[in-house]
């Protein structure tokens, strides 16, 4: 992402990250399963200031057709963010970020999706940031492989995201955006919780062998977290229905 | 009978008994872990009934289509699902008049409905549909669709819930499995029973839904015999 502008930034102050955070803290998460009522399966998350919202739409027909495939199904992903998004307005439309990012999140959720199942379909994934403050493509992750399940899409897993980075000397978790322009590297990571799986995995700056194994170990530990907040966003929809007769 | 309803979402663990894998899961190192987000249904073999999702259909699945093209020598029909599947000429007529491209249109035309069954799906998901009965526009009955997730639930334990919404509503109610219901009696009756239906569909995965349906349908009919 950004780089910082040569000015040093103090970004621990008594052991304490800006936000108050621990080093091993991620932001409040929270998330909201089927807030659209067109989508065939939709989620609202919240990762500290980041907000984004996942829609899926089909399995439905491949548009264009000769990149249909006739044995499985084609993943799309749409990362975006809207201009408004961010402190400055972003230009609206596809960028080169934009265009990476959307294809290391397919590629982060591609493994878990049984395509099998669909031959010549396209299951389309649209991942709006509203707003923005660092790791927006792991919460993107996150909220698209709950919308995923909510549309009824077989899949093997659900995939969890986390970013770690280094700032002040400190791996730390979830890095935030002064985090981010400031410190020294930040490395997402999008996992199979329950296999421990790496799916994705990106760094921008530098580590030491140490850090990064540190930190991987820390993102790990902390995908295992969110995704028991994903599952239980998921069960609590229909929380109702804990008794019933057919 | 009451039991649990137990929620899944894909790759919960459910069960050792590999054996007894069913549809929605899969196995994993001899363990049953859930394919998609659903219901947990444990009888002679472990089901995850999804709770959403797109109809595929399989052989045999009786269905209500509607035809969107005629292209000869098949009608394209849309039967709720992202596949479209195709009628043969030859299920038509019953061989009095030899149908031909001009002719098609006349037995069967863009927008009519047909119920149909399903006799053979192949590896490329090309559908063939065998007919059962056609309805045009207009010739009275009501058509009523509900994700097809929600079939089993209008249908209800051994047909109960289709039962009684037939006795009480006074109709002709058929459900395909693609979620398409074709209702059929007098206009008032009609509008109660798919009234209902939209309301099963929307409460589908609340408890005790047969009694509180019942119950609703009683309060109506005595709103009747006051008037």
């Amino acid at each position: 992402m950004n780089e910082g502008k040569g000015e040093e930034v103090e970004l621990i102050k008594d052991g304490k990250r800006l936000d108050g955070r621990g080093f091993e803290e991620f932001r409040p998460l929270k998330i909201e399963v089927g807030v659209l009522k067109r989508a065939d399966g939709s989620c609202y998350l919240e990762l500290g200031d980041n907000k984004v919202i996942a829609a899926v739409y089909g399995p439905r027909e491949m548009h264009p057709r000769h990149a249909q495939d006739a044995k499985m199904a084609v993943v799309k992903y749409r990362y975006n963010m809207a201009p408004f998004s961010v402190d400055d307005r972003k230009r609206p439309g596809p960028d080169r970020r934009s265009v990476e990012i959307s294809k290391v999140s397919r590629e982060a959720l591609d493994p878990v999706i049984i395509k099998e199942y669909y031959p010549k379909m396209a299951i389309e994934v649209y991942v709006e940031m509203l707003q923005s403050d660092a790791g927006t493509r792991t919460a993107g992750i996150n909220a698209a492989s709950v919308a995923l399940a909510d549309a009824g899409i077989p899949m093997t897993d659900l995939v969890s995201s986390i970013a770690v980075g280094k700032i002040g000397g400190e791996v730390v978790l979830d890095l935030n955006a002064v985090e981010d322009n400031y410190g020294e590297a930040d490395m997402p990571i999008a996992m199979i919780a329950r296999t421990n799986t790496i799916t994705a995995l990106q760094m921008d700056g530098r580590m030491t062998k140490d850090e990064f194994e540190r930190g991987l170990k820390l993102a790990m530990g902390a995908c295992q977290q969110i995704y028991a907040l994903q599952r239980a966003a998921l069960i609590e929809r229909y929380s109702k229905s804990k008794e019933g007769e057919e | 009978m009451r039991r649990m309803y137990k929620v899944v979402v894909p790759g919960d663990f459910i069960s050792d008994k590999e054996n007894r894998a069913g549809e929605g899961t899969y196995v994993e190192e001899g363990k049953v872990y859930a394919l998609c987000y659903g219901i947990v249904e444990e009888r002679e073999e472990i089901k995850v009934v999804a709770l959403s999702g797109k109809y595929v259909p399989s052989k045999g699945d009786v269905v209500i289509g509607r035809i969107v093209e005629i292209s000869y020598p098949y009608w394209i029909v849309d039967i709720a699902s992202p596949y479209e599947a195709r009628l043969h000429i030859s299920e038509c007529g019953g061989g009095a008049e030899k149908l031909d491209f001009g002719s098609m249109s006349r037995f069967l035309d863009v927008e009519d409905f047909i119920v149909a069954k399903v006799i053979q799906v192949n590896v490329l998901m090309r559908i063939d549909l065998a007919l059962k009965e056609e309805f045009k526009r207009g010739s009275g009955g009501r058509l009523v669709e509900i994700p097809h997730t929600k079939v089993p639930r209008v249908i209800g334990r051994n047909g109960s819930m289709i039962k009684m919404l037939k006795e009480k509503c006074n109709c002709f109610i058929f459900i395909a499995k693609n979620g398409r219901i074709l209702i059929r009696g007098r206009e008032a009756d009609m509008n109660l029973a798919s009234m209902v239906i939209l309301k099963i569909a929307d409460e589908a995965h609340t408890s005790g839904l047969t009694d509180r349906v019942a119950n609703f349908l009683d309060s109506f009919s005595r709103d009747d015999e006051e008037k």
